[in-house]
């Protein structure tokens, strides 16, 4: 078990800059996951640490001392690829043990008719099979041992993949989007078994993902990546609750958030869809802003209803529901702003009557208030005011915590 | 509704659909049905029927004659000095062109920019037409004008008569076969590479593959086994078949040390007009043939399909 520590990674392929000084300091037994769309970086970060990829400046710690002159194998990580590469001509068994056989037998030991002749040949892989059969246990695997890759389904072979990178009892495990070949049911049972995974071996996990719900779901904390950078890095719930930039706010949380154009009128204050919000922003009058509003914050009331103390009200009309059982998803074109769809998340119960003229109130501490750089802009940062205009009626829906 | 309405009319119907378009399938297989049956087919039923008969080209009439002419195969001393020296080149060649073919293959693989350079290098040879090359083989080898001699000789080795010493000639036509064939195999092992994820290495090295040599015999080897079986049946065909080095550079001599068995076909059908006996040597010939596709098929096959 070991910490990592990324310290000013950076990379390039030729001319392209991939990743730009990168800092990241992962805890001895943290499940950090790597978040991003395509493209921004991720999958050469975990290359990186696991030594596939050289870096073109920076340094890679595992437990307080460099590897980056380690060859992948000497690096005590394991890596788990999206596609599995598990080999294809050899079975279950032979796939979890070579690990195993690469550390304990020799080249000798492991030439065809040459290997017959080591005398300590057979005691070694007695113990490297009675550990693959350990290992398949735990991942209940034992009775496929003896399949080829190409018999098994996705899920088994996804075990199988994890069981090669177990067997070696790694200080890390490196995940590049094991899920992503695996069909949506499979993904979210995947997901809590390799959270239970995590638990139960204590090791550090870095797991790469482009789905912000395994992000959430799994990790002690979360990396968002953007265009080489970390964006933001945080637990699930600070990634949600207070997104540091306007991509991070837009990539976490589903449905997404609704970001409003909004602008700072002459006495500091935002004006989004016509309504002022009591805030101050601290910027020039006339600057662009955007106001990010998590489709949970808007309480959609009936038009003409009186709109609660404290909060601020936009009108809308409502353009469809859809219906997702315990929840309904509001879809509201705002009055005033053309093109701009809203959406709301409210329980069944609460879904406003009738359809056509709305009124979405919502608090203007639940704002998310982010400048034309998309940076987040200190609003007013008072918890004990948040609570106050908590509007009556609202249901609040369950952050998507852990 | 309209389901209902149709449901007892389709029966008839559809045995209607069906035979058209058993009759359209048929249809579209006739023509290659035909040239198959025209060009290889029916030639290889007459030249079975003639093996068995005593006829010579110019004769007016002949007569079945049982197994004659394959007895006569077996005691004749020629024939039989032509099926070794065939076998010798096999041996020669077989392992030779495989092997040189995988390793170039591995190392052009490595390559980036000057990949396509090597590939169209090494695959030259074989574009090339094998009668011409042979004629530039004789004087390339030429004991006193040759380059290769004039090597030796500068490199203190004495010169050689590779093509009028018994006991070189069929290595060196061997050696000539294998620059003809490597560059074909070369490109077969280059697009079973290309197959290879390159996941596979990437885990394989993770896995503690550090090594070329553990990464080759780990991945590439094992993932190469298709390729390599169809490599090895393609290659022992065509060296089976080999006629024209031996026809241009050294006409099966000297005494017969360079004699295969294509050209012996070649001179008793169409230099002494044995035809029937020839059309035997034939039939021995492709049962040769088939015998190899077949052990190698079912001896290869089942170690080396993954899917």
């Amino acid at each position: 078990m070991a910490s990592v520590a990324l310290r000013s990674i950076s990379k390039s392929f030729d001319t392209t800059q991939v990743l730009s000084n990168i800092d990241l300091e992962i805890a001895d037994g943290e499940f950090v996951t790597l978040v991003g769309a395509s493209g921004c970086g991720k999958s050469t970060l975990i290359r990186i640490i696991a030594g596939l990829e050289p870096q073109s400046a920076g340094s890679v710690e595992v437990g307080g001392r460099a590897i980056d002159h380690l060859r992948p194998h000497e690096r005590r990580v394991a890596m788990v690829f999206q596609s599995y590469a598990l080999y294809p001509h050899m079975s279950v068994a032979a796939n979890i043990a070579l690990p195993l056989s690469m550390q304990r037998l020799s080249l000798w030991e492991r030439l065809p008719l040459v290997k017959h002749l080591s005398p300590r040949r057979r005691s070694v892989t007695r113990g490297i099979a009675k550990e693959v059969d350990a290992v398949a246990a735990q991942l209940q695997i034992g009775a496929l041992l003896a399949r080829r890759p190409s018999q098994l389904s996705g899920g088994q072979r996804q075990r199988v993949a994890l069981g090669r990178a177990m067997v070696r009892h790694p200080d890390v495990f490196l995940m590049d989007e094991p899920l992503s070949n695996l069909d949506a049911k499979l993904r979210v049972h995947m997901r809590s078994e390799l959270a239970e995974l995590h638990a139960r071996l204590g090791a550090t996990f870095v797991y790469v993902t482009h789905d912000q719900v395994e992000a959430m779901t799994m990790s002690d904390r979360v990396a968002m990546m953007d265009a080489g950078r970390i964006l933001q890095l945080g637990t699930p719930s600070e990634l949600y609750a207070r997104p540091a930039n306007l991509k991070v706010a837009q990539f976490i949380g589903s449905p997404a958030i609704n970001v409003l154009p909004g602008q700072v009128d002459s006495g500091g204050r935002i004006v989004v869809a016509g309504a002022a919000l009591p805030v101050d922003a601290s910027l020039p009058a006339g600057s662009a802003v955007s106001v990010g509003l998590r489709p949970e914050s808007i309480t959609p009331l009936p038009a003409g209803h009186r709109p609660p103390r404290d909060a601020v009200s936009i009108g809308a009309r409502l353009r469809r529901v859809e219906n997702l059982g315990a929840e309904y998803i509001m879809h509201c074109d705002v009055d005033g702003l053309d093109g701009t769809v809203v959406t709301c998340r409210v329980s069944a119960e609460s879904a406003p009557p009738g359809d056509g003229a709305l009124l979405l109130a919502f608090s203007p501490f639940a704002c998310h208030v982010f400048d034309a750089a998309g940076e987040r802009i200190r609003v007013v940062d008072d918890a004990s005011r948040r609570e106050a205009v908590r509007i009556p009626g609202a249901t609040a829906v369950p952050n998507p915590t852990r | 509704m309209s389901t209902l309405v149709q449901g007892p009319a389709a029966p008839g119907g559809l045995r209607r659909r069906e035979l058209m378009e058993k009759l359209t399938g048929m249809g579209f297989a006739l023509p290659a049905t035909l040239l198959l049956l025209t060009t290889s087919l029916a030639p290889l039923a007459v030249l079975v029927v003639m093996a068995f008969t005593d006829y010579d080209l110019g004769n007016l009439d002949f007569k079945f004659i049982g197994l004659a002419n394959f007895g006569k195969a077996m005691t004749d001393p020629a024939f039989r000095r032509a099926l070794w020296n065939t076998f010798m080149y096999v041996a020669i060649v077989l392992p030779l062109a495989v092997g040189l073919g995988l390793l170039v293959a591995v190392l052009v693989h490595g390559r980036k920019r000057t990949r396509s350079f090597y590939e169209v290098v090494y695959f030259l040879p074989v574009t090339s037409t094998l009668i011409a090359m042979a004629t530039v083989w004789t004087f390339v080898l030429h004991p006193k004008l040759g380059p290769v001699n004039a090597l030796l000789d500068a490199l203190g080795i004495e010169r050689q008569a590779f093509l009028s010493d018994p006991g070189l000639v069929l290595p060196t036509l061997a050696l000539i076969g294998v620059w003809h064939l490597a560059g074909f195999n070369m490109v077969l092992f280059l697009a079973g590479l290309t197959a290879i994820p390159k996941d596979l290495y990437e885990a394989a090295e993770v896995d503690g593959c550090a090594n070329p040599i553990d990464r080759f015999l780990t991945i590439t080897w094992p993932l190469l086994g298709p390729t390599t079986m169809f490599v090895i049946v393609t290659t022992s065909i065509t060296a089976f078949k080999v006629f024209d080095t031996v026809a241009v550079m050294t006409h099966g001599g000297p005494i017969g040390a360079s004699e295969v068995l294509l050209y012996s076909i070649y001179l008793e059908g169409f230099q002494y007009f044995h035809t029937a006996y020839a059309a035997a040597l034939t039939v021995v010939f492709l049962a040769f043939i088939l015998v190899f596709s077949v052990i190698q098929a079912f001896v290869l096959d089942r170690r080396t399909h993954y899917g």
